[in-house]
């Protein structure tokens, strides 16, 4: 038994002090040429006094800050991620090597078009894939991100329907949506209506034919939805929304599972996003950059953002198109996460069209077999085939004091990455696994053993699901105490 | 190229484990009619050796900034950025980790957030950051949607000074949020506002201006005070190691493009949005914020915080939408602040100006250019009025090996010099000119 007596102590190594603790006055890492025309003062009126609170540290004081920094941080690189609706796989290095190359990175984006020709060609053919893997006509590869691609779906929705007389006042949205479906319906000018999930964890159809009105401008669903379960009446619900005109949103967030197999434009969908930092693994750099490309069906394709891609066959050159006088307008600053985008390009292109149906089969197989591996202990919130994740409820666990956050934490000290907890909404005690197609028979049977092991402990010993995590640089947090005593910089 | 690492074996035996008998019965649950029943219509994988040949083959189709010196702007600039920046953030424990929902495995992240938080508190002067935002332009259209919300108020006074991107990026998402853009003319290149209507939001203010000219900031955000309006302020984080900051001139709420702090130009992205703000305000800051607390056993570490505020949790009443953001953009801007440090920072500062002031000399003393505001004090930036069509110009001066712009009106074009230019590059630079333009 552990804990007897002597408190419990983390067993990691501690966060470094920060840089500015680290600071030395007259330190530096910088150097620059020695100015060589004539120096200019700055006026008066606009002159800054004084000097800024940056750290004066060595660069030896740097590389070691952030080596400790990066040591201390787990990611997929570190080990098993299995973060349910953010399929973490494997971020292939070759698309960091070609991103790299100075004719991508070092391109400045008010270059002339006819000297950027490689570039504008790889978005073509990046937006013609997508398309095709969606089902889609066109695409805008402008939005940075899932939830910017939402919202920027949402304009397209509502300027089409404004061009039918009307923008509408509703969005549907399941009750087991994410977070980011509100509140970019709020965004887009509209109200969430939610319509609930049946028993088999499915939009219920009967529910939805009753709040669908000519006032519905569209419905946002995942597919497979965030149960990991696919909607098996999708053309049902598709037909309910298209007979009063309405729209249907893909949230490409579970597209993973379709890859190949599935096109969201064959189900009736007339908006799609995509994540390419979750389906194409770019990487997602500890909360971003990702990259959020909408298609959309042929009569929507007036109102995509401006500037879209555009070839002139009979030149064979390709060109900014931003005569669009429907376009909703700019949605970034510039053409999008463009390097985000290269890396999209060469995972598509390097798989090809079987390896994508091939990364979707064993994204599902994978979430398939773990599933199976564990859900006598970890029983799956509704009964249904999973895809290519699957949500499992904790609540059995309850009555021993245990919550699914203790389950993550003792997982970590087993040395994984815990899945997403308490989302969806749903579910009660949620875990939501999703163990993408690049982890191996191997590591799942371990994860499988961690998980079954710490069922065990929930039941007879809970003590090291309480005390966890133990061998991280810190233990659980207090995050009330950081609402509180707001301690936002140093 | 295919990264799932399963044997024959493995998927006969996983397939067994699960009960089935094939691969196919996995979708059973999809209906026959939405099924794919094609191969996709793209080209068959590559080897690895393949793809990086036919990336270089795009990438080679490019004219980089490695072939011609960059003397271009409006919102991207050439600055020098350091080995160190993404040896460090391109660590692949930090690249390859998701949002740090789970803070005792993302301590790294966190503080590196933390970090970046305070270094943009120390830059702008203002009480609280957040974790990054998109871009400069998305970063706007949330200060816009902070100021509704703490004025109650729907239209907003934006400068004509400001780049025309953020403005159009703020009329699109005015869309769906239904807010009222006017614009506050230009008098003699800066921002002239007589009064601040009472029923103004916010005064959205670009300093140095998309011209590169310096505002009469502290006016224009008095004027904008007085109506209770919030005053926004478009700033240049590499202009404050010479510049008064935001807090200073009086900003309520500071966005910026942060792709001048240590990011790679990518052809628009990805980049950094910068958000700052007051104390008064940090509630109604969008997206993720980092935050010093202790764990159980009263040992310093670092969480997301203030999440009541996110869609998550608010969902359709969430201050935005924000999920994903620019964090490894944000790292890399914490590794470069800090190489620089504060006479790092003036020195860029001070370089950009000095060379900036130089060029618009010599270009100004061409008889076939004219600089379009002769009278206004700028940063690094500037506007030049050529004696051919500006679009002309630039592809002349491209094929002598610069890249200027952007095109700022029909008669105008920018001109940005960053630390990165020598006096001979300015020189050849100006040369140049006088042949592409007379
Ligand atoms: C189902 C779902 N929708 C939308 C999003 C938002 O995407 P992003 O984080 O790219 O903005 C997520 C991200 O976690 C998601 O899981």
């Amino acid at each position: 038994m552990s804990g007897v007596g002597a408190p419990v102590r983390t067993t990691g190594p501690p966060v470094p002090a920060t840089l500015r603790e680290v600071s030395r006055r007259g330190r530096r890492a910088w150097s620059l040429p020695e100015m060589d025309v004539p120096p200019v003062e700055v006026p008066h009126e606009h002159r800054r006094e004084g000097r800024v609170g940056l750290p004066e540290v060595s660069e030896r004081d740097l590389v070691r800050h952030f080596t400790r920094l990066a040591q201390i941080n787990f990611g997929i690189d570190t080990g098993f991620y299995p973060l349910g609706s953010c399929s973490m796989k494997y971020n292939p290095k070759v698309a960091e090597t070609v991103a790299a190359l100075p004719g991508f990175q070092r391109l400045h984006p008010h270059q002339p078009e006819e000297t950027v020709q490689g570039a504008l060609e790889m978005l073509w053919r990046l937006e013609r894939a997508l398309c095709e893997i969606t089902g889609m006509h066109r695409a805008t590869l402008q939005p940075p991100a899932g939830a910017s691609g939402e919202l920027t779906g949402l304009l397209i929705m509502r300027a089409f329907h404004e061009k039918q007389g009307s923008p509408r006042a509703k969005v549907l949205i399941p009750d087991s949506a994410h977070g980011t479906n509100p509140a970019s319906v709020t965004l887009a000018g509209y109200r969430a209506v939610q319509v609930p999930s049946d028993s088999r964890g499915l939009v219920d159809l009967g529910r939805l034919e009753k709040v669908v009105d000519d006032d519905v401008a569209g419905l946002m669903l995942t597919n497979p939805n965030t149960l990991g379960l696919f909607e098996e009446e999708i053309q049902a619900v598709a037909a309910a929304m298209h007979r009063v005109g309405a729209l249907l949103y893909y949230d490409g967030a579970n597209l993973n599972a379709v890859l190949g197999r599935v096109r969201p434009g064959d189900m009736g969908f007339d908006i799609v996003h995509m994540n390419t930092h979750k389906t194409f693994a770019t990487p997602h750099g500890g909360g971003g950059p990702g990259a959020g490309p909408v298609g959309v069906t042929e009569r929507l394709e007036p109102f995509l953002p401006a500037p879209v891609v555009g070839f002139d066959p009979e030149g064979q050159r390709y060109f900014w198109d931003s005569d669009r006088p429907d376009s909703i307008g700019r949605v970034h600053g510039f053409g999008g996460n463009f390097g985000v985008l290269v890396r999209a390009y060469a995972y598509v292109f390097g798989h090809g069209r079987d390896g994508l149906r091939e990364v979707g089969e064993r994204a599902v197989l994978n979430a398939n077999y773990l599933a199976t591996r564990v859900k006598d202990a970890y029983p799956l919130a509704y009964p249904g085939r999973p895809m290519h994740e699957f949500v499992a409820t904790a609540k059995r666990f309850r009555s021993h004091g245990v919550r699914a956050m203790d389950i993550a934490k003792r997982l970590i000290d087993l040395g994984f990455h815990p899945p997403t907890v308490y989302f969806p909404l749903v579910v009660e005690e949620a875990l939501m696994v999703e163990p993408t197609e690049t982890e191996s028979m191997e590591t799942l049977d371990a994860f499988a053993e961690a998980l079954l092991q710490v069922a065990r402990e929930a039941e007879t010993d809970p003590e090291p699901l309480h005390e966890a995590p133990t061998t991280t640089p810190v233990r659980r947090l207090d995050e009330a105490k950081a609402a509180r005593e707001l301690k936002l910089h140093w | 190229m295919q990264f799932a690492p399963h044997t024959d074996d493995d998927i006969r035996g996983m397939l067994e484990a699960c009960g089935l008998a094939s691969v196919d019965e996995l979708y059973a649950d999809v209906p026959a009619a939405v099924r794919l029943e094609r191969d996709l219509s793209i080209p068959q994988g590559l080897s690895e050796m393949e793809l990086v040949a036919e990336m270089r083959r795009l990438a080679g189709r490019n004219r980089n900034l490695d072939d011609v010196v960059s003397i271009a702007g409006g919102g991207a600039y050439d600055h020098y950025d350091p080995s160190v920046g993404w040896a460090l953030a391109g660590r692949s424990e930090i690249y390859t980790s998701y949002t740090p929902y789970q803070p005792e495995l993302s301590q790294g992240v966190l503080q590196a957030l933390f970090e970046y938080q305070s270094m943009i508190c120390e830059l702008t002067g203002l009480d609280v950051s957040n974790a990054s935002l998109y871009d400069g332009p998305t970063a706007l259209v949330e200060a816009v949607n902070m100021a509704r919300s703490a004025t109650r108020r729907d239209r907003v006074l934006v400068s004509q000074g400001l780049d025309r991107r953020y403005l159009h990026t703020l009329e699109s998402y005015g869309r769906g949020s239904g807010y009222r853009i006017d614009t506050a003319p230009l008098s003699g290149g800066v921002t002239s506002v007589a009064e601040v209507g009472e029923d103004i939001a916010a005064l959205v203010v670009q300093h140095p201006s998309f011209w590169g000219n310096l505002e009469p900031i502290s006016e224009l955000f008095d004027s904008a005070h007085r109506a209770g309006a919030r005053a926004i302020h478009v700033f240049d984080p590499l202009s404050l190691g010479v510049l008064r900051p935001p807090a200073d001139v009086g900003a309520d709420i500071a966005v910026a493009e942060g792709q001048v702090l240590g990011n790679h130009l990518n052809y628009g992205g990805p980049y950094l949005g910068v958000i700052a703000a007051r104390s008064q305000d940090v509630r109604r800051m969008p997206g993720r914020i980092v935050g010093e607390t202790t764990d159980v056993e009263g040992r310093p570490g670092y969480v997301l915080t203030l999440q009541a505020r996110e869609q998550h949790i608010r969902r359709e009443k969430a201050a935005s939408n924000i999920c994903t953001n620019q964090t490894l953009m944000a790292v890399a801007a914490t590794v470069y602040m800090s190489w620089l440090g504060p006479d790092g920072l003036a020195e860029v500062g001070s370089q950009c100006l000095a060379k900036a002031t130089y060029a618009a000399e010599r270009l100004g003393s061409l008889s076939c250019a004219e600089l379009v505001w002769p009278d206004a004090d700028c940063f690094k930036e500037f506007a030049v009025r050529p004696g051919r069509a500006p679009r002309d110009v630039q592809r002349g001066l491209f094929e002598a090996g610069f890249l200027v712009g952007p095109i700022a009106d029909a008669e105008s074009l920018l001109v940005a010099v960053t630390e990165r230019r020598t006096r001979e590059e300015i020189d050849r630079f100006v040369k140049a000119f006088e042949e592409a333009a007379s």
